[in-house]
């Protein structure tokens, strides 16, 4: 539970991984926090003020002061709320430096290339963030592989900064394989990042904030079928 | 000191990249000694190819045998690892430390990319773009980040937004001069024109920068490639 005068108020949005990454670290820390859903064709005047560079959510704004980008806000809950919950982050420098070079890897490379492999304005773009994403699952599978040295997590026995990085991505996965019929991390090629994904999505604390992957999969084709009537409409 | 003696630390990086000057002030910061290592990027060593496999990039940091890569991962364990020791890179307040790491994140993010566009790109409608995204940008730095009575966006001493914003205190001139027009001015950038003298001046800084003549025929061989492959 936060602390007796902590405030917490998380401003997001249902279906970004970045949005999700955040509440699943809240989750993982047992706070509770008032979950404020913008509409980001219509940007709430608490979120311009709270993140006037980037105009972006997540936003955290604990006690009246706001935390911007996903990552430094998980770092900042993980620091502030120590005492409560796991911590995320390990103590030791030297393995510290592991989980922040794999969580700046997972959204420099990984997210960013699923990303234009989804959202691409040509086919060239798809097909280019296609095969680069394919290069960094297979890189993270041979990260999972180094991390976890056999056990269940990238945190090991318990679940770590780079779990709840990547859980930013499990809803989207099913989500994924839903409407394009192909798994970001499968069996085949990523046996040991697929195993993670069922076994991170079955803890209770990520059940209690994952969205409905069926409501992401509307969303999905929504946002599809905007961008095709945009390209035609030119 | 006896911390020191028991440890040995290394420098994987190139004369030429502002990622490894990052990392060097960093150490300078926490008076660190190191052997540095100069790569050639055109034939990497395979010292280097087995401490940065992932990205095969300099900067690298080798501390005790132990590879740390990415500027940003490396400048946030030297702060870890010498915590007690020289100056505080990161501040100590969490809300503050936060703030830190979201400008940090900033610069490689959204400043760099339009800046470096506007260096590579011919004069014309493309290239007045990258630098109206630039300004902008730069606008938001100016108001954002609040000086206040401080040197530094550090405080009183260079801390990570210092070294995040740092190489673009000596770029951004020389960009500049090869272009033949402006993009920081005292006008329109009071706070940053000002904090690019002092980070250039500043203790860990000034003994610490690139020979810039050569860095100079680098960027405008640099800007001739690109106009020329366009």
């Amino acid at each position: 539970m936060a602390g007796g005068g902590d405030e917490l108020k998380l401003l997001g949005a249902f279906a970004s991984p970045f949005v999700i990454r955040v509440k699943l670290a809240l989750s993982f820390k047992g706070l509770s926090f008032e979950d404020v859903e913008e509409d980001l064709g219509n940007k709430s005047e608490l979120l311009l003020a709270s993140n006037p560079a980037q105009k972006k959510v997540p936003v955290l704004i604990h006690n009246g002061k706001p935390v911007c980008d996903s990552q430094v806000i998980v770092q900042y809950i993980d620091e502030v709320f120590s005492g409560t919950g796991p911590s995320l982050l390990p103590a030791d420098p030297s393995e510290r430096v592991a989980a922040r070079f794999w969580a700046a890897y997972i959204d420099d490379k990984l997210l960013a290339s699923w990303l234009q492999a989804a959202r691409g304005k040509t086919d060239e773009e798809k097909t280019e963030g296609m095969k680069q994403t394919l290069l960094a699952v297979e890189t993270m599978e041979a990260a999972f592989k180094t991390c976890s040295k056999g056990k269940p997590f990238f945190g090991g026995d318990s679940v770590g900064y780079l779990d709840v990085t990547l859980g930013a991505l499990v809803a989207w996965v099913h989500a994924g394989a839903a409407l394009y019929g192909m798994r970001l991390f499968d069996d085949a090629k990523s046996p040991l990042l697929a195993a993670w994904v069922e076994r991170f999505g079955a803890l209770d604390a990520v059940k209690a904030v994952l969205p409905d992957v069926n409501r992401l999969v509307e969303f999905a084709k929504m946002k599809q079928a905007q961008a095709a009537a945009a390209a035609t409409a030119q | 000191m006896d911390h020191q003696q028991e440890e040995k630390v290394q420098l994987f990086g190139m004369w030429a990249s502002p990622y490894v000057y990052k990392v060097k002030w960093a150490l300078s910061i926490k008076g660190m000694e190191y052997e540095y290592v100069e790569e050639d990027l055109g034939n990497k060593s395979g010292q280097l190819l087995e401490h940065n496999p992932v990205h095969k990039k300099v900067p690298v940091l080798v501390y005790n045998g132990r590879p740390v890569a990415e500027s940003d991962v490396i400048v946030q364990f030297i702060d870890d690892v010498w915590k007690g020791q020289g100056g505080r890179i990161l501040p100590e307040d969490p809300h503050e430390r936060a703030m830190a790491r979201f400008w940090a994140r900033f610069v490689p993010d959204k400043l760099s990319p339009p800046i470096w566009k506007w260096f590579t790109t011919a004069g014309g409608e493309e290239q007045e773009a990258a630098r109206e995204a630039a300004v902008e940008h730069l606008r938001v730095l100016e108001a954002e980040l609040n000086l206040g009575r401080n040197e530094f966006f550090g405080g009183d001493s260079v801390g990570l937004v210092d070294l995040s914003l740092g190489a673009l205190a000596y770029v951004i001139p020389m960009y500049e001069e090869i272009i033949g027009a402006r993009l920081i001015t005292e006008e329109m950038f009071p706070s940053l024109y000002a904090w690019m003298g002092r980070f250039l001046a500043a203790p860990p800084v000034k003994d610490h920068l690139p020979p810039m003549e050569e860095l100079k025929l680098r960027f405008r061989a640099i800007r001739e490639y690109f106009l020329k492959n366009a």
